[in-house]
């Protein structure tokens, strides 16, 4: 090809501040072939997937029989996403982001080798979808399922595909056309310094509540279970174990010490159970949740303070290792094993507010109890900062945000299925709190049968049996959604591998995955909270920037460990149960961190232009609906009469029968306990005003810049001047014929004419 | 067969390791099937095996890239490129050095 045509398609008659390199194949697909030519063929293959999609969702919402077979929900995941990522993220792509190839990403720019550099996109993706999943997506759908598997699954795979995908995307690509710059940053430059700041406080707030409920979710799952214990803490020397090995002995061998670090995980798994069987082990290890919670707290602390690389990044690999292998094989064996969910649809307790495992109406709690897997807020923190940096076409974080993010909602399907796959009456008897069913088999027998639900019949012999089956002491109030999760990922591991006998091992694998993944979440929440704070009073005690001025670190690390710390143990002593109490803080600040990343994004794109302007509901109407949602369940919490739903109702009726001279309120047997009753729903109750006002403040910022950007069409463009691309890749999963035909220029292209590095800035 | 003959660039083509390339552009880019090449003409089953070969190649380079072990090849090959006169620190101390990194500006682990 000559210069000349090249030269001819290179050019950029909309935008001139684009020239490219005469002399270099394109760097982009020209407009015309990038357009899909529609043949029969392509038109049968989405129609029938369009087809597939819709009988499932028939299946799943219409026909409702007495069973409904799992795989229909992986049909209806699956068609929906494909659907949604194909059109509607199109859509997003040709309107509101436009991203354009001919400009370089920042990994091309500012290329050093280390944090900016053009990643293959299908290893970002795995890096990108390794960052965002955690324990999250596997815990919100189990506790939700009280509701039917219905509410949770149409809010999972809808929500994903017009809410939580969409801001993934959007806060990708507009951080990486910032070099790379955090949600934080981007709320302070677009917002304001009233709106920015109180963003900045607001996520600071949202991870230190985050960390302590995450924290709470394992205490509850390790709390009288000497196995669980054992396996779990032997995580700790089996890191430090890899940190050594990375740092002095073989440096840089990840794969190979997180392949040993697996092997030693399933020893450490093996080995509890059969410490947990001898008498002195069942002794040695059976603790209660008070002093796993002390012990939680003091290992947050040390973890934070110690090197990153003799505990947080060896954890690290191996959490990247065990996620994406479990999901793909919890993937597997629901296709193969295919088990026939007998929940209803809908349950007696969507309408309700009384529902034992979170308390709370359908409207608005689904929507705060399922976060992670429908819309993360936390999301905004990942996609802002580490990976925009490694992009290496515009045209790929479609595919890397919003692909992601779909991801990650096909991992919270899985984990509903999972927990709906085991029998309803256990699912409530793990579930409800000990405040309700006294924490025996007795207690737990009679308060599930005493629910009144159709087609339960829970019996003492089978909690006792499916205790005795997964090695447990026991199953009753095993309450966070870990346990469940366990026990329906070991119910359908079984028939795949093991059978019966390796309940107990499946059971335990997963405690100890989500363990795993909620520590490390733990362990760098903190870390990350510390330096915000270190930040902040930088701007008081200049000294307190310097990261390496140790004092001021565990200064730091303490007061936010003692932060999440005491909530964690508030939660643990709670008289009313803890998790049912204390999750909905935890769905209402990650949904409120999504609200303030949408707020973020409206001004953006309302600040591009008019032609953008006609496509902000894109980003309006996740907006609107998270704002109402968590505004309302806020005002719920907050001024809901209900005490099993308002904070503060419940404050005031165990302030009162104090008063009164009560010496037993509820579920409270005692004037300690109520006095825990009181003082924890005033913490709660204050974090509720809290939240909520700091996200109106952030959102009203919002809509006051974007309204001004209305009226005068657009406004202030804050991203980093272009810079003509030298590179080519695709952008999609696989390579499209223009874009293989441009992958063959650049292969023919001899050697001495490739170009250099466009170097440093 | 059609097939055999695009193997050896097929894996290549959908999963192209750009990152070890470094600066110089994918057009360098080394695929993760690169040694596997010299079967050519050869009876079917040699390229069922190649494919295989290849197969596993790709497995291979992936989980590297997204575990991490091929950070300071990339990191070298990008400092030769766009460096040659400097000395590449060697692979301890670049990890010493990123781990101190993190240290000092810690990033977030999701939920």
């Amino acid at each position: 090809m000559t210069t000349d045509t090249r030269a001819a398609r290179n050019a950029a008659p909309d935008d001139p501040a684009i020239v490219q390199d005469p002399s270099l194949p394109p760097t982009a697909v020209p407009e015309e072939k990038a357009r899909t030519r529609w043949t029969p063929q392509k038109i049968a293959l989405w129609a029938a997937i369009s087809l597939l999609g819709g009988v499932a969702w028939v299946m799943l919402a219409v026909v409702r029989g007495e069973t409904v077979n799992a795989i229909w929900f992986v049909f209806a995941a699956v068609c929906t996403y494909l659907i949604g990522y194909r059109f509607y993220s199109k859509v997003i792509e040709r309107y509101i982001t436009r991203p354009d190839d001919r400009r370089a990403t920042p990994a091309e720019v500012r290329e050093d080798g280390k944090d900016y550099v053009p990643t293959d996109r299908h290893v970002l993706f795995g890096h990108h979808f390794a960052a965002i999943a955690g324990a999250g997506p596997l815990v919100g759908p189990v506790l939700a399922a009280q509701m039917g598997y219905l509410p949770g699954t149409i809010w999972i795979i809808v929500g994903v595909v017009l809410a939580g995908a969409v801001q993934d995307y959007l806060v990708l690509f507009f951080s990486m056309r910032r070099g790379g710059r955090t949600i934080g940053q981007m709320a302070r430059q677009e917002l304001g310094r009233v709106g920015g700041t109180a963003a900045i406080v607001a996520s600071l707030l949202i991870m230190i509540i985050i960390v302590a409920i995450l924290a709470l979710v394992v205490v509850n799952a390790l709390g009288e279970s000497p196995w669980g214990v054992f396996s779990v803490s032997m995580t700790i020397p089996i890191a430090l174990f890899m940190g050594v090995y990375l740092r002095y002995i073989r440096p840089g061998k990840i794969t190979e010490v997180s392949v040993i670090g697996f092997a030693l995980l399933l020893a450490a798994i093996v080995g509890g159970g059969w410490i947990a069987d001898t008498a002195w082990g069942a002794e040695l290890f059976h603790l209660d949740r008070t002093t796993i919670a002390v012990g939680v707290i003091v290992y947050g602390f040390v973890a934070a303070v110690l090197p990153v690389w003799l505990l947080l990044a060896p954890r690290d690999y191996l959490s990247t290792f065990m996620k994406v292998g479990v999901i793909v094989v919890l993937a597997v064996a629901v296709v193969v094993v295919r088990p026939e969910i007998t929940v209803p649809a809908i349950s007696e307790f969507a309408s309700g507010e009384t529902g034992p495992v979170v308390s709370g109406a359908l409207f608005p709690f689904l929507f705060v109890t399922i976060a992670c897997g429908a819309l993360s807020g936390f999301h905004a923190l990942i996609a802002s900062g580490t990976t925009p940096k490694l992009v290496e076409k515009e045209r790929q974080t479609r595919f890397i945000g919003y692909g992601g993010m779909l991801m990650e909602s096909f991992v919270a399907i899985m984990a509903l299925v999972a927990a709906i796959s085991i029998d309803r009456g256990i699912y409530f008897a793990m579930n409800s709190s000990a405040a309700a069913t006294g924490g025996t088999v007795e207690g737990a027998v009679a308060f599930v049968n005493g629910l009144g639900l159709m087609g339960v019949n829970l019996t003492p012999d089978m909690l006792s049996s499916t205790a005795a089956a997964v090695g447990e002491p026991s199953i009753v109030s095993r309450t966070g959604g870990a346990p469940t999760l366990a026990l329906g990922l070991a119910h359908i591991m079984q028939q795949v591998v093991g059978g019966t006998a390796m309940m107990g091992f499946w059971y335990h694998f997963a405690i100890m995955f989500e363990a795993l993944f909620i520590l490390t979440a733990v362990d760098a929440g903190t870390r990350v909270a510390r330096f915000m704070l270190q930040d902040t009073l930088g701007n008081v005690a200049p000294r307190f920037r310097d990261v390496t001025w140790r004092p001021g670190v565990w200064l730091c690390t303490a007061i936010m460990v003692a932060g999440w710390g005491s909530i964690l143990y508030l939660g643990v002593t709670d008289p009313l149960g803890g998790i049912n109490t204390f999750f909905p803080l935890f769905g209402i600040a990650n949904q409120l961190l999504a609200a303030i990343a949408l707020a973020v994004v409206l001004a953006i794109v309302a600040k591009r232009g008019r032609s953008y302007q006609r496509w902000l509901w894109i980003v309006a109407a996740p907006l609107a609906f998270t704002a109402v949602i968590t505004i309302w369940a806020s005002i719920e919490k907050i001024f809901s009469p209900v005490p099993a739903v308002g904070y503060w109702a419940n404050h005031n009726a165990f302030k009162d029968a104090l008063a009164a001279g009560e010496t037993s309120f509820g579920t409270a047997g005692s004037v300690e306990a109520m006095e825990a009753v009181v003082r924890n729903t005033f913490v709660q109750g204050t974090l509720s005003i809290v939240f909520v006002v700091l996200a109106i403040v952030v959102i009203v910022a919002s809509v006051l810049v974007t309204t001004k950007a209305l009226r005068a069409g657009g406004g202030e463009n804050h991203e980093d001047a272009p810079v003509p691309s030298r590179r080519f890749a695709p952008s999609d999963v696989v390579a499209t014929a223009a874009e293989k035909e441009i992958q063959k220029e650049w292969a023919a292209l001899s050697p001495e004419k490739r170009p250099a590095a466009t170097g440093h800035r | 067969m059609t097939v055999r003959q695009d193997t050896p660039q097929a894996p290549a083509a959908t999963v192209r390791a750009t990152v070890v390339a470094g600066p110089a552009g994918p057009a360098t880019s080394t695929g993760p099937a690169g040694g596997a090449s010299s079967a050519g003409l050869a009876a079917r089953a040699s390229g069922m095996a190649r494919r295989v070969r290849d197969g596993a190649a790709v497995v291979r380079w992936y989980v590297r890239q997204v575990m991490g072990d091929d950070a300071y090849a990339t990191y070298a090959a990008h400092q030769r490129a766009v460096h040659p006169g400097c000395d590449v620190i060697t692979e301890r101390e670049f990890w010493r050095r990123r781990h101190a990194e993190q240290d000092a500006n810690p990033g977030s682990r999701c939920c």
